[in-house]
């Protein structure tokens, strides 16, 4: 069954821009991506969006729709009411190029920033066999798309533009507990995380969590194991201490 | 080009021109006044938080200072709000580890030797953390709603960096956790000093149950079992433990709130079963 919808969608850049109200035909099964196209085909040609493969994969569409980010094509119609004015505007952590299109750059360069895999180096290929489970715990951290609606939450560069030079972001963050979970990784990913990535900035509030279109348990599973590796190295004085004495008899 | 609207075109609810400032309105960033375009309920969760764990506290501090109604002498019930109660300044019977301490100070509370660190232990707990950063401290109020403050270090400066110390907090939450345990045998008592079961045992015992699947379910004794292990499949027993503990941990939120829920209804039915008010609905004995 069709109907007419209203939405407030954000058209400018980086200078300045409004949230123009259109109304917009609905039918049934849609997503929002749906009606942000039939937008540009119908009323607004110029109307910039970033999509790619309208299955949630590419991670592409991120947005933010009626105030929380999401993916504009796993967003369904139905989950909203008929009368309801669904307002789509860009993430607003990131700087925008135009409409609904942001420069996710910063991205990137923390992505360049994590130290990559380091295996021994005299490690041959055919040496080391992988076990299931010593993989199954990066396998969760492996689905990530890329669609940085945990970068764009993460209150910690969203309220606060300074903290982007020393915060990776829980994406990264995560990367790092992938890394340095992995049975084979030599670098040393808990003084990183600590000194390099500002794994203290997070404080578990878990909003990465609550928007990650793939269900991965960020603060659970990768960030709080993160926290709990880096006390262990650097927080707990019963280690400290066993350390010191280690070092002194030996 | 870049298009500038300074003004409010045709159909157009709201000209975004906000002058930048910090967070949202910084500058680059989507120039769009509300600070949060949420329109869902998004207070009523850190509202409820903030008014339950209020509520608790006082419950908490109140029953603590009362000093009395703390144990039933007929069934050996012994709230956990008092357990252990070490000094000759306690109800006769409810010291079941002894008097170690002789007469204990008007001033201080019996539970002053270790409320503080159950206190400490769900202060510094991961889930709690979330809770009262979104609730008390706004830090954020909820998820893309801006925090009330201007400046951020999170856990990186004194005193949230003391906030790593949460697995010796564990430990002693442990402990207190086998205090409570020994406390519900005791509880396994009829009047006449022989085997029974009551109301109270029930609830003592299903109080104990939950604060073990709290405890046990913590992110940091997720990590010393085997969460700080590569190789699990060098170490099968770990990786097991590390499992069963992570299925428990998966719910440390749902465990977060019953235990301080079974812990208010612990101590409210021995304290009115201790002042007479009620009387204990006996099973066996």
């Amino acid at each position: 069954m069709s109907y007419d919808a209203r939405f407030k969608v954000w058209r400018g850049d980086a200078a300045g821009g409004v949230l123009q109200d259109y109304t917009v035909e609905v039918n049934e099964g849609e997503v929002v991506l749906d009606i942000i196209h039939r937008l540009q085909a119908t009323q607004a040609p110029d109307l910039a969006v970033r999509w790619n493969c309208k299955a949630g994969k590419c991670g592409s569409c991120s947005a933010e729709i009626n105030g929380k980010p999401r993916l504009l094509c796993m967003t369904r119609m139905s989950t909203f009411t008929e009368e309801q004015v669904i307002t789509v505007t860009p993430l607003r952590t990131f700087p925008v190029m135009r409409d609904l299109v942001t420069d996710v750059s910063f991205n990137y360069q923390k992505a360049r920033e994590v130290q990559a895999f380091s295996p021994p180096a005299d490690l041959q290929p055919g040496d080391y066999r992988m076990q299931q489970v010593d993989v199954e715990r990066s396998q969760e951290f492996r689905k990530c798309i890329e669609c940085f609606l945990c970068q764009d939450v993460c209150h910690v560069v969203r309220d606060h533009e300074d903290n982007k030079t020393s915060f990776a972001g829980p994406r990264f963050l995560m990367r790092v507990a992938e890394l340095d979970m992995h049975p084979l990784d030599t670098a040393d990913r808990r003084q990183a995380a600590k000194e390099e990535h500002g794994l203290g900035y997070c404080n578990i509030t878990k909003c990465c969590t609550e928007v990650c279109p793939e269900h991965i348990k960020i603060t659970d599973n990768a960030l709080i194991p993160l926290k709990e590796r880096v006390v262990d190295r650097h927080y707990d004085p019963v280690v400290w201490l066993g350390n010191k004495i280690r070092r002194r008899s030996s | 080009m870049p298009r500038t609207r300074a003004s409010a075109p045709p159909g157009a609810t709201e000209v975004s021109n906000v002058p930048f400032s910090g967070g949202v309105h910084a500058p680059g960033r989507a120039r769009i006044a509300a600070r949060t375009l949420r329109e869902d309920r998004w207070w009523l969760q850190p509202f409820v938080t903030f008014v339950c764990f209020s509520a608790w506290l006082l419950y908490g501090l109140v029953r603590a200072s009362l000093q009395r109604d703390y144990f039933v002498a007929d069934y050996g019930y012994l709230t956990p709000f008092y357990s252990p109660c070490l000094s000759t300044s306690c109800v006769p019977g409810s010291t079941h580890f002894g008097t170690p301490f002789g007469e204990w100070p008007a001033l201080i509370p019996f539970a002053a030797l270790t409320l503080p660190f159950l206190l400490l232990f769900r202060l510094t707990c991961y889930y709690y953390r979330k809770a009262y950063y979104r609730s008390f401290w706004n830090s954020p109020p909820a998820c893309a709603v801006p925090e009330a403050h201007r400046e951020y270090s999170g856990e990186t400066r004194f005193p949230l960096i003391m906030q790593n110390l949460h697995r010796y907090f564990f430990y002693a939450a442990v402990v207190i956790s086998l205090i409570n345990t020994y406390d519900v045998l005791h509880a396994f008592r009829g009047r006449d000093g022989g085997f029974g079961l009551g109301l109270g045992t029930l609830i003592l015992l299903a109080n104990v149950v939950l604060l073990w699947c709290y405890t046990l379910g913590c992110h940091s004794c997720r990590n010393i079992v085997g969460g700080r292990l590569n190789h699990f499949s060098k170490h099968p027993l770990r990786y097991k433990a590390w499992g069963l503990v992570g299925k428990l941990n998966a719910r440390h939120m749902l465990f977060a709130w019953v235990t301080l829920g079974s812990l208010v209804v612990t101590d409210a039915y021995i304290a009115l079963v201790s002042a007479g008010t009620i009387g204990d609905f006996r099973i066996i004995n």
